[in-house]
């Protein structure tokens, strides 16, 4: 078989011709809705403002994210939530988008790195992550700052970690502390001494 | 991922009933279940999401114990100021695991039925009795290095992952459920994971549909809590040992295992012989144990993770 022509079949042609044939071969088993392609309607609050999405089920929030929505900030590095590269916040809290569905969002408030700043304006994070030379290649860094700022919130909130010595007590904003909780998030450029100064300095404690 | 429906439930009951049709799986966090169905490991047809049945409290039992909502994410168990202060080897053990993006995520439900981290169950060119009965283990006589020692079967030496449950194993707590025809049951947790026998194709003793609505904890035991975990590198990371201990000041305590069966382990019998050492522990723990010669080194190494949790409690 010849290989199909990469410019003429595009991934999406492929993707829905894929969805097809299945629909097809499964719809005598299947109950008529059952075809997975049946677009879900739903409205994500992306960045504070509304939109309205109709997807398959099938797609996660970052592809919802990156394809439909274009916001392509938040990156794909591994897609099985071992990377950290995905990371949005959901209502305030950080998540991999890689392993959540779209659909399972309606309703809820995303913020992307695009919705914590942007070059113009940035944010106090992104900032310091420029001034501190908080990456080489960047490819992890939408990830890392929407964990960080994410992160020292759930220090803010009293959640304990795994270095935190007395489970009863407010966890303190020492260089262990920050690099247990950023250890979903991978930088394979080993930019982490600069990336951990970064978040040191908008913390506002001295490494 | 394979074509599926999705629909949203609001009660448990109809949570339930939405999973008796052919095909259905729950989905809470998702952190465990979508990575499968993105390898089609796990290809459910219909999706039901049970993220907004209200089961993400935790109230107090009339017994003086706690009862956690199914729904109860990582995160929130492992902060709750009740369990850091009465169940500490809980919050350790929850802490200790995965990161804190999917600790947002992951919940106490789901926590339980997390699908086992074999590499060769993740390997869909691999036999698999667990991914696809009857197919054989290409585990044994592979590279076993993380896989289990103890309780393990000529069909699977699979390892269970979670942190959370060795916890819970150590503190008796109890799985609540519910059925399609409302029918409750109160499964004790030392019943809930199964050992892989000819069948490894079944992680628990739930039945088809069954539906986790809680867990529950007796009320507070006391002692010193511990969650001592092992692992390839300091945080993110599967256990190559967990123990789980409480220890009372008279030496005696409770001990559970990560990393070493296809269930959290523990030996009540065994715990007796807590006062006299560790090495008299583990061979009573271990006993019976089948290691490979790549994974031997995890039965010294618990000896030695227990050792240093019993010298901590003396301190």
């Amino acid at each position: 078989m010849t290989p199909p022509d990469p410019i003429a079949l595009s991934r999406r042609t492929l993707v829905a011709g894929a969805a097809a044939m299945t629909s097809a071969g499964g719809a005598a088993a299947a109950p008529a809705a059952a075809t997975g392609t049946t677009p879900s309607a739903l409205t994500l609050r992306v960045n504070g403002e509304d939109r309205h999405l109709d997807l398959d089920p099938r797609t996660t929030l970052l592809d919802a994210l990156r394809e439909q929505l274009h916001l392509t900030g938040s990156k794909k590095g591994c897609d099985h939530g071992q990377c950290g590269a995905c990371t949005v916040m959901v209502n305030g809290t950080r998540i991999y988008s890689c392993l959540t569905l779209a659909v399972m969002h309606d309703g809820d408030a995303v913020t992307t790195i695009e919705g914590l700043g942007s070059p113009e304006a940035m944010h106090p994070m992104q900032e310091a992550f420029v001034r501190h030379d908080g990456y080489q290649c960047g490819y992890c860094t939408p990830g890392q700052i929407c964990a960080s700022v994410a992160m020292l919130e759930e220090i803010k909130a009293g959640i304990p970690s795994h270095v935190t010595e007395d489970l009863n007590a407010a966890p303190a904003l020492t260089a262990d502390e920050i690099r247990e909780r950023m250890s979903g998030n991978i930088c394979r450029c080993g930019a982490y001494s600069n990336i951990l100064d970064a978040i040191t300095d908008v913390a506002g404690r001295p490494a | 991922m394979r074509p599926f429906t999705y629909e949203r439930v609001r009660t448990p009951s109809e949570a339930a009933a939405a999973a008796q049709r052919p095909g259905a799986r729950f989905i809470a966090g998702g952190t465990n279940l979508l990575d499968l169905m993105k390898l089609q490991i796990e290809a459910p047809t219909h999706l039901v999401d049970v993220n907004h049945l209200g089961l993400d409290r935790i109230e107090e039992t009339g017994e003086g114990g706690l009862r956690i909502g199914a729904l109860v994410r990582n995160t929130d168990l492992a902060a709750d100021a009740r369990v850091r202060r009465d169940y500490a080897v809980l919050s350790r053990a929850l802490l200790a695991g995965a990161s804190g993006q999917l600790r947002n995520k992951a919940t106490t439900a789901g926590n339980l039925l997390q699908r086992t981290r074999c590499p060769y169950f993740y390997d869909t060119a691999q036999p698999c009795n667990k991914r696809q009965p009857g197919s054989g283990c290409a585990a044994i006589g592979g590279i076993t290095r993380q896989l289990a020692v103890i309780g393990s079967s000529d069909a699977c030496i699979a390892t269970h992952p979670s942190d959370m449950a060795v916890a819970m194993r150590a503190l008796d707590a109890i799985v609540e459920t519910i059925d399609g025809e409302g029918g409750e049951r109160r499964i004790p947790i030392a019943e809930f994971h199964r050992l892989p026998g000819d069948t490894p194709h079944l992680d628990t003793t739930l039945r088809s549909g069954e539906f986790i609505t809680a867990v529950t904890l007796p009320a507070p035991v006391g002692g010193r809590h511990f969650y001592r975990k092992v692992r390839d590198r300091a945080s993110y990371a599967f256990a190559l040992v967990s123990v789980a201990a409480i220890v009372q000041p008279d030496g005696s305590g409770r001990v559970a295992l990560g990393g070493v069966a296809h269930r959290p382990w523990r030996v009540e019998a065994a715990e007796g012989e807590l006062p006299r050492g560790a090495r008299a522990a583990m061979v009573a723990i271990l006993d019976g144990a089948r290691p490979t010669h790549e994974n031997a080194f995890k039965l010294r190494l618990a000896e030695r993770t227990l050792a240093g949790v019993l010298d901590e409690a003396r301190s």
